[in-house]
């Protein structure tokens, strides 16, 4: 579709930026904004003056570090007053949903030049404290207070998974070796060293059947990305990729009012919508970023995104269709189990991976030829799902 | 003739241990696994009428024996710790008396989490340097708190060691420099009136501990003009077995090089006991004129890192007193319930 279109309706990123992520201990929340912020303004060849409209990702600075207001502080330190700045939370899809909505400011033809920034700061509080920030964005009556975690609840998913469709332990630990192994190439990975299945299989147990391995990374980190409408593309020196979808839904907050947990509907909403928009099929995708923050959750995402048949997601990934040199590439930058997962980060730094990609400018970790790719951000059990087709042309 | 040095030195640890397993077992962890990521197998637990100030006394009374010096020499005494007894009253009175030390006395508790003793130490090297006292009596001992289930309590252990600083012909080993390395760093922490300390998790890693260790090591390398190799004994501060051992390979030393060192195995952290206890460990085998290298670690933070030269004496001295060996190869196991009455985490009014 993407050249029936004349360029005002379509829009374009045309700059990304990041931080290394993982313990950022010597760095403020403000450091680490602004020098993704700076990357990406760099990169995008614009000025502070041109930049008039920024949302900022985060999903719990309040508890992370007790700072809201995080838009202004953003807007503030990176000296882009008065810019419109607002804050937005959709738990671990805070980086997707801003995305989401710096791509709606432009194609409103309200604003000309967005900016967005994901940023978190967890490892400033303890480890009993993160799981219990992170868990706010469960349902806290429901899940919560009867003592329920994150992992607990994918480790629910996990058993059901394997219940139903016979996915082994072997299988689910897939997704996370993949993800060291692809990781050793990205310069901006927390963990740039490989395991084994045995090693995921021996860890130590945090929910059964998860043990440590499957579980994605308390991170620091910031990710930034500048869209900006398509007729002003020439205006400017970055690489344009072009948003051919931008697509949202939402599921239940608790995991308990679903008719099936080992589905994500609001996964198979937001990819149906994607599809239909862009008029291509699930196996037009040609490299695609999901998030993994357990393993079991990539093998439920592939299934939903329509990939692979359900309940074959964890057999694919064990036989390698998702590598790196497999039929379609998923989570070459490592994803959040090994890239890491500075949460209100995560869904732009999916978008800076696949802009990467797409322009061919990933190093090492390149997949050759790639025009077309999907990065889906989840927040909470699959409660939030935003997905982004992005063109090369 | 080097101007100050160890007269004479002492350790002493309770000999009642747990094992790292039997903890875990109490609180369903795996304890095999927590041994192996620790690098530790089991630790030291005071005896009932134990506490810092008995243990403090005990390596004193060792040290003593070690210099055979009368102890109306001694002008000062200092004992650093993180667990002295009162919270007003010193330590030192006690330990000075029970080692008929003379009334004309400088005295003073330390305290800098981990490193308390080694300051201690620091100051009787410049006390004795410019001739305020004749010796020092610096001590680094304690009986480690740590919260039941925390991840403290496989490795908090109780011990210390003593040392006696002068300027006799016949110092065990000399003081040829020290360099300190200190900034406000967060990481372990223990607030007035609380009975346990808090700490930052994997904060006390990279940016506390290894970030000061190597600097205060590499501050007196550069004074010194030394390096590594120049060395033939590491001590280092060990919270846990694998601390100690990583940064002794970072700053170039061989593993052999600090084994001697390494009590932590079997012993545990003993807090302002550890790199004290290690470098008594050390001076227990070492050979005249081999050189030392002691880098201890405070949270809060610091490191002091010494350069210390074996003396030809330490070889006919050191025979005097018990060795650390024999405080680690004499021990009696407890389970859990024992360890709990030792420690009075077991309220009985």
């Amino acid at each position: 579709m993407s050249k029936e279109k004349p360029a005002k309706e379509r829009i374009a990123i045309i700059g990304v930026g990041q931080t290394a992520f993982g313990e950022q201990w010597d760095r403020s929340i403000r450091r680490i904004s602004l020098t993704a912020a700076t990357a990406c303004i760099a990169d995008a060849g614009v000025s502070g003056d041109d930049i008039d409209a920024l949302y900022v990702s985060n999903t719990s600075t309040s508890s992370f570090i007790q700072q809201e207001h995080q838009a202004v502080m953003a807007a503030d330190s990176g000296g882009l007053l008065p810019v419109a700045s607002t804050e937005v939370e959709a738990a671990c899809a805070s980086g997707g949903v801003a995305v989401r909505h710096a791509f709606l400011a432009v194609k409103s033809g309200e604003h000309k030049v967005a900016m967005v920034i994901g940023c978190e700061k967890m490892s400033d509080i303890s480890e009993p404290a993160i799981a219990d920030t992170l868990m706010s964005a469960a349902d806290r009556e429901w899940e919560g207070q009867i003592g329920a975690t994150f992992p607990a609840l994918f480790a629910l998913l996990a058993r059901r998974h394997m219940h139903n469709y016979g996915t082994t332990e072997e299988q689910l630990a897939a997704p996370a070796v993949k993800a060291h192994a692809n990781a050793v190439d990205n310069p901006y990975a927390q963990f740039r060293f490989k395991i084994t299945t045995e090693q995921v299989l021996k860890g130590p147990v945090v929910a059964d059947p998860l043990r440590m391995l499957h579980c994605a990374p308390i991170s620091d980190g910031a990710a930034a990305a500048i869209l900006v409408r398509g007729d002003l593309v020439e205006k400017f020196e970055g690489d344009p990729i072009w948003i051919d979808a931008s697509t949202q839904a939402s599921d239940t907050l608790a995991l308990h009012d679903r008719p099936h947990i080992t589905r994500f509907g609001a996964v198979a909403s937001v990819a149906k919508k994607a599809y239909e928009k862009c008029k291509m099929k699930p196996k037009d995708v040609e490299i695609a970023e999901v998030h993994d923050s357990f393993s079991i959750s990539e093998i439920i995402s592939v299934e939903d995104l329509g990939f692979v048949e359900k309940g074959k997601g964890g057999v694919a990934i064990s036989d390698g269709y998702f590598d790196k040199k497999g039929t379609l590439p998923v989570n070459v930058s490592g994803g959040l189990k090994a890239k890491g997962h500075p949460v209100g980060a995560t869904g732009i730094a999916q978008v800076v991976e696949m802009v990467e990609q797409l322009r061919g400018t990933a190093g090492k970790r390149q997949v050759k030829g790639v025009k077309r790719g999907l990065t889906l951000n989840m927040g909470g059990t699959g409660s939030t799902a935003v997905l982004h087709i992005l063109n090369r042309e | 003739m080097p101007e100050v040095g160890i007269l004479g030195y002492g350790g002493y640890i309770p000999r009642y241990r747990i094992k790292v397993e039997e903890i875990a077992r109490v609180w369903g962890k795996d304890g095999k696994a927590i041994g192996a990521g620790l690098g530790l197998l089991e630790k030291s637990v005071p005896g009932l009428d134990e506490d810092t100030t008995t243990i403090s006394v005990e390596a004193a009374r060792n040290a003593l024996k070690c210099a055979q010096i009368d102890p109306n020499r001694i002008g000062a005494v200092y004992v650093g710790s993180e667990s002295h007894v009162y919270a007003t009253k010193p330590t030192g009175t006690v330990v000075a008396e029970a080692i008929n030390a003379p009334n004309s006395l400088q005295c003073a508790d330390f305290s800098f989490a981990c490193k308390a003793g080694t300051a201690a130490m620091q100051v009787c090297i410049g006390l004795v340097k410019s001739k305020e006292v004749d010796v020092g009596l610096a001590i680094g001992s304690d009986t480690a708190q740590s919260k039941p289930g925390d991840a403290l309590e496989y490795a908090a252990a109780a011990g210390g060691a003593a040392f006696l600083i002068g300027s006799d012909e016949d110092m065990v080993a000399s003081f040829e420099g020290t360099y300190s390395y200190t900034s406000d760093t967060p990481d372990f922490w223990r607030r007035e009136g609380t009975d346990f300390p808090e700490h930052g998790s994997r904060f006390t890693g990279l940016p506390a501990y290894f970030r000061h260790v190597q600097q205060a090591a590499m501050g007196l390398f550069e004074k010194m003009g030394t390096k590594a190799s120049d060395y033939d004994w590491g001590v280092f501060h060990s919270p846990n077995g694998k601390f100690p051992r990583r940064v002794g390979q970072t700053l170039g030393f061989k593993p052999e090089h600090i084994q001697p060192s390494l009590v932590v195995d079997y012993v545990g952290n003993t807090y302002a006991g550890s790199s004290p206890l290690g470098l008594a460990a050390t001076l227990d085998i070492a050979k005249p004129s081999q050189k030392i290298l002691m880098v201890s670690y405070g949270s809060g933070a610091g490191s002091d890192a010494f350069h210390i030269e074996v003396m030809k004496p330490v070889t006919e001295k050191r025979k005097r007193k018990p060795m650390v060996q024999d405080y680690i190869d004499d021990k009696v196991y407890i389970d859990y319930a024992q360890y709990a009455k030792h420690r009075r985490t077991i309220k009985v009014e």
